[in-house]
């Protein structure tokens, strides 16, 4: 057993709880070494994970996959907890136990980084269980903020209920086929109603770490109670994470045809409610964070248009989508949380007259909420291309019509910020106190969006790579 | 050495918009110089390229393919054409016009020409692109700068310019949205049907697809460049939305924006699509006459400029969509005639009525009264735009619009003499308007008012030599646009071909 295959996890691991027991030996005075420790570190396994050239193996028995699927997922949480440590700095600033904040977010990312080479259901919930109660307190974790906490214990139920449902469907397919590894349940399955049971219930469980429609409920109000740098994060990687793992599942274990239920169907009219209640609700949101709880929830609608798609084109957008919906996403909640940290709120009108304030904020807030809607040239568009080309192909026409239109309609509520940024007043004309680390997330994301968006052949040929190593 | 000639043209608006990013905002003279070199020098070189087109050769000139997302069959290609040609050159004229229509912007100059000259080049892409994904990526590209202009330095007279420019925004968007979903489903049968993946358009239009996917494919483009090109009824945008947007963003969307839609359809929609254009081409010619009859009595009652010019241009885009419903090679000829022929007319109209609501700040017509007095060299301004608005002879609305019905009368009978009737209409409208605001004895309110000068006559200049230009020299636009048109009509092969002009 070659150990140095997950060399990538053992390193994350070791960081995340060297950090904890810096934070525990360390003198206060100290303290704020630990967040340069946590950062660089982690910065330090990005490049690794990028220029590491690994095989295509599995480990521990098949139940562990080193791919170039897993890698690139691994790569786009590594840069999710990269920029969101960046952005938080001056917010961590004020609340203790910087430790602690900083050595969830690296175990979070363990977590997402076993969830996306996990071939076998119980490596699977064991990544999903690390990731999700390392949110749960990051959550939570503005204790003297009465939202924090009651987003903190919905996320906590919610979240404790979804893993049940997820382990109940598993637990029904192991009945039937006797084994939890992907390959095994592939074989296994067949046309039996407790199998079909078994996979709906699954796809719940997984629903509602996606925030899928109808197992949305708890998402606008936990990313709006959360602090906003973990927001930013709950809204990208564990997201990403998510649709990592059911894509790995589906592929693997599903093979089509042989079901009684079109699971493909199923799929697609999640996809199609997920898009129409995230942009219709979203439309009429007042506060900016709430916003972008709704917005997100649109997403992993379009996310899921490609995962019904099946398709190469479909999948490939998948991956290209997520991984240019960090940076856009990321941007966005990075100007939302230095509006926070200046103004002391999220609702809409805090951003008026940014644009006096801080043009370039305005700025990289407006090309980034233009990428989440899919304009061009940034890089969003580039992924919908992606994404509804696959849907056209595998015959979902509407599907991908009301991707569309709805894209188009979420111009009116991105566009409704950029209003008030660039026309609305603020009663302070200084500019925003932004500290060096998030003025380079922000500059980092703006640049990917643009860049990508003109010139997206690269990342295309990566994600196309990549879901290739599991197809 | 002409290789690279377009990619200049395209990016040298854009260089100009990186430079202004980073001059000082108190700079705005500076920063008017930079921008009116950007499209100054775009302007001449965009002249260069239709001196050096060879129209004997004809076809595609000038091309440049760069690869762009190999797996889409992606290329960044450039390349102009007889249709192109005219298309451009509208732009840059328009782009050139505008930066001195706006000359007195101060506040914000800097956000202002940033957002114009990436307008500009983003209009300018659409037309000289000869790959269908990089036409989609300027067309939506268009559509954000043009919100904020509009928000930011627009009016609000009868509609705040923020539901201007949402309304503006999100009708352009809903359209668009069907036209990409038409565009993938026709890359993905391309692809089906090939077995290549390509954007480009020339391989696109070389396929043959089933006529049902033709038929309802080619609906969809319609909907989406008609929508643009403010085809009845899918056009209540643009009334208001050029009523709330300041002069520069009126003259470009008016003159050339829209005209993306007309171009589309002829370059895109028509060309890979012509038997489901057979289809759908009626009931285009059949919405084309609420067009012109309904936005002309609309014009009738009209008080407010913008108003009126906003209606009158709806009314002229149904010449242009009988032109192109009509399918032939004389009514296409004609419809992209007019398309010139209307844009650098709207832009002069825009332009003189930004200039007099600068200094009187009402738009109202019964407002004024004898204008002609005060401001001799702005009524000319506006007697050369009505007047090429209704069509007179010697000037270049006029080849158009005659052409158009030459070509239309082949294909549709009744609906053409419909759509002439419509002349009288705008007839009508523009010389009780102008007659009323221009003419008349002198009115003292007015007396201090300062008739058009110095840079202020740049636009007027400009614009009101190509139309008089166009007007008496027809063949210099007509040799290029029959030998571009030909080409396509030749292409289709299917299609009647009617007598030359």
């Amino acid at each position: 057993m070659d150990f140095s295959l997950i060399n990538l996890e053992i390193m994350t691991a070791v960081l995340g709880l060297g950090v904890l027991v810096l934070g525990l030996t360390l003198p206060d005075k100290l303290n704020k070494l630990i967040s340069s420790v946590a950062f660089w570190g982690i910065l330090l396994i990005l490049v690794y994970s990028i220029v590491i050239l690994p095989g295509q193996t599995e480990v521990f028995n098949g139940i562990y996959h080193i791919d170039l699927y897993g890698r690139f997922f691994k790569i786009l949480f590594l840069a999710a907890a990269v920029l969101v440590m960046m952005m938080s700095r001056r917010y961590t600033e004020k609340i203790p136990r910087q430790s602690e904040f900083y050595g969830l977010v690296i175990l979070a990312a363990v977590g997402m980084m076993l969830m996306a080479s996990a071939a076998e259901f119980i490596t699977l919930y064991i990544g999903l269980e690390l990731m999700t109660i390392s949110f749960y307190i990051l959550t939570a974790y503005l204790l003297k903020d009465k939202l924090s906490g009651e987003a903190g214990l919905k996320y906590l139920i919610l979240g404790a209920l979804s893993s049940a449902i997820l382990l109940f469907g598993v637990s029904l397919i192991y009945a039937m086929s006797g084994t939890v590894s992907f390959t095994g349940i592939g074989m296994a399955l067949g046309n039996q109603p407790a199998i079909t049971a078994g996979l709906v219930i699954i796809l719940a469980g997984f629903a509602f770490k996606i925030s899928v429609v109808p197992f949305h409920m708890w998402t606008p109000d936990v990313y709006q109670g959360a602090p906003v740098p973990i927001t930013a994060y709950l809204s990208v990687a564990s997201k990403a994470a998510g649709i990592a793992a059911l894509i790995r599942f589906l592929l693997t274990a599903v093979g089509p045809g042989e079901l009684a239920l079109d699971l493909n169907l199923l799929l697609a009219i999640m996809a199609g409610l997920t898009i129409l209640v995230g942009n219709l609700i979203a439309l009429v949101q007042k506060d900016v964070k709430r916003l972008l709880a709704y917005s997100s929830i649109a997403q992993a609608g379009y996310l899921m248009v490609g995962l019904t798609a099946a398709n190469d084109y479909g999948l490939k957008g998948v991956l290209f989508y997520a991984m240019v919906y960090v940076f856009a996403n990321v941007g966005a909640f990075a100007v939302t949380t230095a509006v926070e940290t200046n103004t002391g709120g999220t609702a809409l009108e805090s951003f008026g007259g940014l644009s006096k304030r801080s043009p370039m904020m305005a700025a990289i807030m407006t090309i980034c909420m233009l990428s989440l809607a899919g304009i061009p040239p940034m890089a969003g568009f580039a992924g919908k291309f992606y994404l509804f080309a696959g849907a056209i192909q595998s015959g979902y026409l509407w599907l991908a019509i009301i991707g569309l239109v709805m894209s188009m309609v979420s111009v009116y509520y991105y566009l409704t910020v950029a209003k008030v940024m660039y026309i609305g007043t603020s009663s302070c004309d200084t500019p925003l106190l932004v500290s060096r680390g998030a003025a380079t997330a922000l500059w980092i994301c703006v640049l990917a969006t643009v860049l990508i968006g003109c010139y997206p052949g690269p990342l295309a040929e990566f994600a196309g790579l990549a879901i290739k190593s599991i197809m | 050495m002409y290789d690279n000639i377009l990619l200049a043209t395209l990016l040298i608006p854009l260089l100009g918009a990186v430079l202004i990013m980073w001059m000082p905002a108190s700079r705005h003279q500076l920063i008017k110089y930079t921008a009116a070199a950007g499209t100054g020098i775009s302007l001449a070189l965009s002249l260069l390229v239709a001196l050096a087109y060879d129209k004997d050769v004809g076809g595609m000139q000038f091309v440049l393919t760069i690869p762009w997302i190999k797996d889409l069959g992606v290329n960044f290609a450039l390349g102009v054409d007889g249709i192109s040609i005219p298309m451009l050159l509208l732009t840059t004229l328009i782009g050139f016009s505008a930066v001195y229509a706006s000359w007195k912007i101060v506040d914000r100059a800097k956000e202002f020409f940033v957002l114009l000259l990436i307008l500009i080049a983003g209009v300018m892409g659409t037309f000289i692109t000869t790959d269908l994904f990089i036409f989609l990526l300027f067309y939506e590209v268009v559509v954000i700068p043009i919100y904020l202009l509009v928000i930011m330095f627009g009016s609000t007279k009868r509609v705040t310019k923020e539901y201007a420019g949402m309304k503006l925004t999100i009708y352009l968007l809903i359209g668009s949205a069907f036209l990409l979903a038409g565009v993938i489903a026709l890359f993905i049968k391309a692809q089906a049907v090939s077995g290549t993946a390509s954007m480009d358009m020339a391989f696109l239009g070389s396929l043959d697809y089933p006529i049902g996917f033709q038929v309802w494919v080619f609906a969809f483009m319609a909907f989406g460049f008609g929508t643009l090109l403010s085809m009845f009824p899918f056009h209540a945008w643009s009334p208001d939305g050029y009523a709330g947007a300041p002069t520069a963003v009126s003259m470009i969307h008016a003159g050339v924006l829209k005209k993306i839609g007309g171009y589309g359809l002829i370059r895109i929609a028509l060309t890979i699509l012509p038997e489901g254009a057979q289809v759908i081409a009626p009931i285009i010619a059949v919405l084309a006459i609420g067009n012109i009859v309904y936005a002309a009595l609309i014009c009738l009652s009209q008080k407010d400029l913008k108003y009126i010019v906003g209606y009158s241009s709806v009314s002229h885009m149904g010449y242009v969509l009988i032109g192109i419903a009509a399918l032939n090679i004389v009514s296409l000829n004609g419809a992209v005639v007019m398309m010139f022929a209307h844009g650098v007319m709207a832009a002069l109209f825009f332009a003189m009525i930004g200039n007099l609501y600068e200094k009187s700040h009402t738009r109202n017509i019964d407002d004024f009264g004898g204008l002609a007095h005060q401001m001799p060299r702005l009524t000319a301004g506006f007697m050369i735009a009505g007047l090429a608005s209704l069509g007179l002879p010697g000037m270049v609305n006029f080849v158009g619009e005659f052409t158009i019905f030459v070509g239309a009368f082949a294909s549709f009978k009744a609906i053409t003499v419909l759509a002439i009737s419509g002349i009288v209409f705008t007839a009508l409208y523009i010389l009780k308007s102008l007659g009323t605001m221009l003419f008349g004895p002198r009115n003292e309110n007015w007396d201090h008012l300062q008739d058009v000068k110095g840079v202020e006559m740049i636009p007027l200049l400009v614009l009101g030599i190509a139309i008089f230009t166009g007007g008496f020299f027809p063949f210099i636009l007509m040799d290029f646009i029959n030998g571009g048109v030909g080409e396509i009509v030749q292409h289709i092969g299917a299609l009647r071909i009617g007598g030359m002009m």
